[in-house]
């Protein structure tokens, strides 16, 4: 099989740029415990990872991604500040017979640890992708979910429907559902009211783990809610103008600043973008024409909560991002029991680059 | 040249099977002894009975092994991926309805939507440190319908019988099963979603979109379609 030949030979040309940059190499196990992945992707993960089963260790699942177990073991062991490369097969689930994705292939990436420079680290994460991958004239696109983030968290409503929001922020229909919920779109079916009442009592008996009290601390929740005034159509169309950010970076600052004139929340945020922008140009990246979409990744890239990227084969919609990446501070947070690192990766897929031509022209 | 045409090879599901054949002018019928699961076809020439489980039928279909099949549409879409390019579904027989739904103790007073079931299983999820679990059997079915409704913090526990007794055995917090009457659910203290319906299944006559045929077999499903009408 030239193709895996080849594409090995790509991935190990990566590995070795990366590896120049001073990175530690990592490997991790092909089989990952199924627990770990579940309770952060949630059950919609076995419709995508392979999983497995060990009679001593219970599920396991084919390594779906590095992320994760590389910010485990850097939880784990790893000194700061920190540069991590790797290279190995990743293996996905496909139910769509008519994409003919494949179920394996190789990954190559890179990943920084870093408290210092945010800014700089997504940069430097971003250049050193884009200088690899330069041979094939791919078409990048930006994005920064950190913004729609600060957007809700500045919303003038309820911690708990902040909660609900963010809860959401990766699904745009549940999360545009709740928004028209909270901001008295829907009127209170007669049940609901009835129950916030009093007027509703059980009859049945209390069965199940789910207790008596965990119910009646629901319903005071939304007795809370329903006494908590309607988000405003100003600010809900702020969060929807925010959503809908879509230029080039300098235009898309620009409608941000302005945007943030009325939505406080999201100044800091912008800023980062700023100068993350401004670090992008000093790493000669042409920032003029690179494009920028406030809820890029938004539905694909489920963990990534700051700057995110792709890199796209143009006239190949076929074809999935040769290389996709992003911040992922937040997840260092939930794997490190109780620490957290500012953290920022990108994956490379050489079987794709191999496809475009290769990457030695 | 025959083609194979597999049906359920026990219980009611048979016998109605061979009923509505029967009332179209294709007497189905078991050989040998009422252990053997052999079948005969008599009022239409090159067509071979293949006794089988139910839950079997769909992968025969979709390995062409056999050239019609009877199950229900349940089984089809949880066990075949991308079934409309696998089966095509000629009849629907009007018998073995029931419904896949999701089921929630009747004492949630505060549960009664998929809206309802995610935030109560958000708050579970704090509450008990750990996902929230849904019992089934039809594990594809239930997963789609609630990404695409955005349940999210809940599991699902597999169960292949007495699925409704799991909530009450405190090893499941909600059921996603099969039921025709609901009387299995009531009797056990549970109640269904008002928007709870991910599938409504009966008895289905479906052809393989994969089973190899000489122009004779196709004549031979040709023909036995327009005798049964479908």
């Amino acid at each position: 099989m030239p193709e895996l030949r080849r594409t090995k030979e790509e991935a190990q040309g990566l590995l070795d740029r990366f590896l120049a940059t001073g990175a530690s190499q990592v490997d991790t196990g092909v089989l990952q415990p199924a627990g770990t992945l579940l309770d952060l992707y949630g059950e919609d993960i076995r419709a995508r990872a392979f999983v497995t089963h060990d009679p001593l260790r219970g599920e396991l699942m084919l390594r779906p991604d590095f992320t994760v177990p590389v910010v485990q073991r850097h939880m784990a062991e790893g000194a700061e500040p920190a540069r991590y490369t790797y290279m190995g097969e990743v293996f996905r689930m496909q139910e769509d017979e008519a994409l003919n994705r494949p179920t394996e292939y190789i990954q190559v990436g890179y990943e920084i640890f870093d408290r210092e420079n945010p800014a700089e680290a997504d940069a430097e994460v971003y250049a050193l992708i884009r200088e690899a991958l330069a041979p094939l004239h791919l078409h990048a696109a930006t994005g920064d979910i950190g913004i729609l983030i600060a957007a809700v968290q500045g919303l003038a409503t309820s911690e708990r429907r902040k909660a609900a929001l963010m809860r959401h922020l990766w699904r745009p229909r549940r999360f545009r559902a709740l928004l028209e919920r909270f901001s008295g779109k829907r009127q209170m079916p007669d049940t609901r009211r009835a129950l916030l009442d009093g007027k509703v009592t059980c009859t049945a008996p209390q069965i199940g783990l789910r207790s008596a009290a965990e119910v009646a601390d629901r319903i005071d929740a939304l007795r809370e809610d329903a006494a908590t005034p309607p988000i405003s159509r100003e600010q809900l169309d702020l969060v929807e103008a925010v959503a809908q950010v879509k230029e080039t970076c300098p235009f898309a600052l620009e409608r941000l600043r302005d945007l943030a004139v009325d939505l406080p929340a999201i100044a800091d945020a912008v800023d980062r973008l700023a100068a993350r922008i401004d670090a992008l140009a000093a790493r000669g990246v042409d920032v003029e024409q690179l494009d920028f979409e406030a809820t890029y990744g938004r539905t694909s890239m489920e963990y990534y909560d700051g700057f995110v990227f792709g890199f796209y084969a143009s006239g190949r919609p076929d074809l999935p991002p040769v290389a996709t990446g992003g911040r992922y501070d937040a997840l260092t947070r939930q794997l490190g029991a109780g620490r957290e690192i500012p953290a920022v990766g990108g994956v490379i897929r050489p079987g794709l680059a191999v496809e475009l031509g290769g990457l030695s022209a | 040249m025959t083609i194979k045409l597999g049906v359920p090879s026990k219980g009611r599901l048979m016998e109605k099977t061979f009923d509505w054949f029967g009332a179209r002018g294709v007497t189905l019928s078991r050989t040998g002894s009422d252990r053997e699961y052999a079948g005969a076809v008599d009022g239409i020439d090159g067509v071979e009975l293949v006794l089988l489980s139910a839950g079997e039928i769909p992968r025969e279909l979709e390995a062409g092994r056999i050239h019609l099949g009877v199950t229900g549409t349940d089984l089809v879409q949880e066990k075949l991926a991308g079934w409309e390019q696998k089966v095509e579904p000629l009849a629907e027989l009007g018998f073995g309805h029931a419904d896949l739904i999701i089921a929630v103790p009747a004492c949630w007073i505060d549960v009664d939507t998929l809206d309802d079931l995610d935030a109560a299983a958000a708050a579970f999820r704090r509450v008990h440190g750990f996902r929230l679990r849904i019992a089934t059997k039809y594990h594809r079915l239930v997963r789609t319908f609630l990404r695409d409704a955005g349940v999210a913090d809940y599991q699902l526990v597999d169960s292949q019988g007495a699925t409704e007794g799991t909530v009450k055995n405190e090893s499941a917090e909600a059921v996603a099963d099969i039921t025709s009457t609901g009387d299995t659910l009531r009797a056990n203290h549970l109640k269904i979603l008002g928007d709870g319906l991910v599938l409504k299944s009966q008895a289905t006559l479906f052809r393989s979109r994969n089973a190899a045929a000489s122009d004779a077999e196709r004549d031979i499903v040709r023909q036995l379609c327009q005798k049964l009408d479908v």
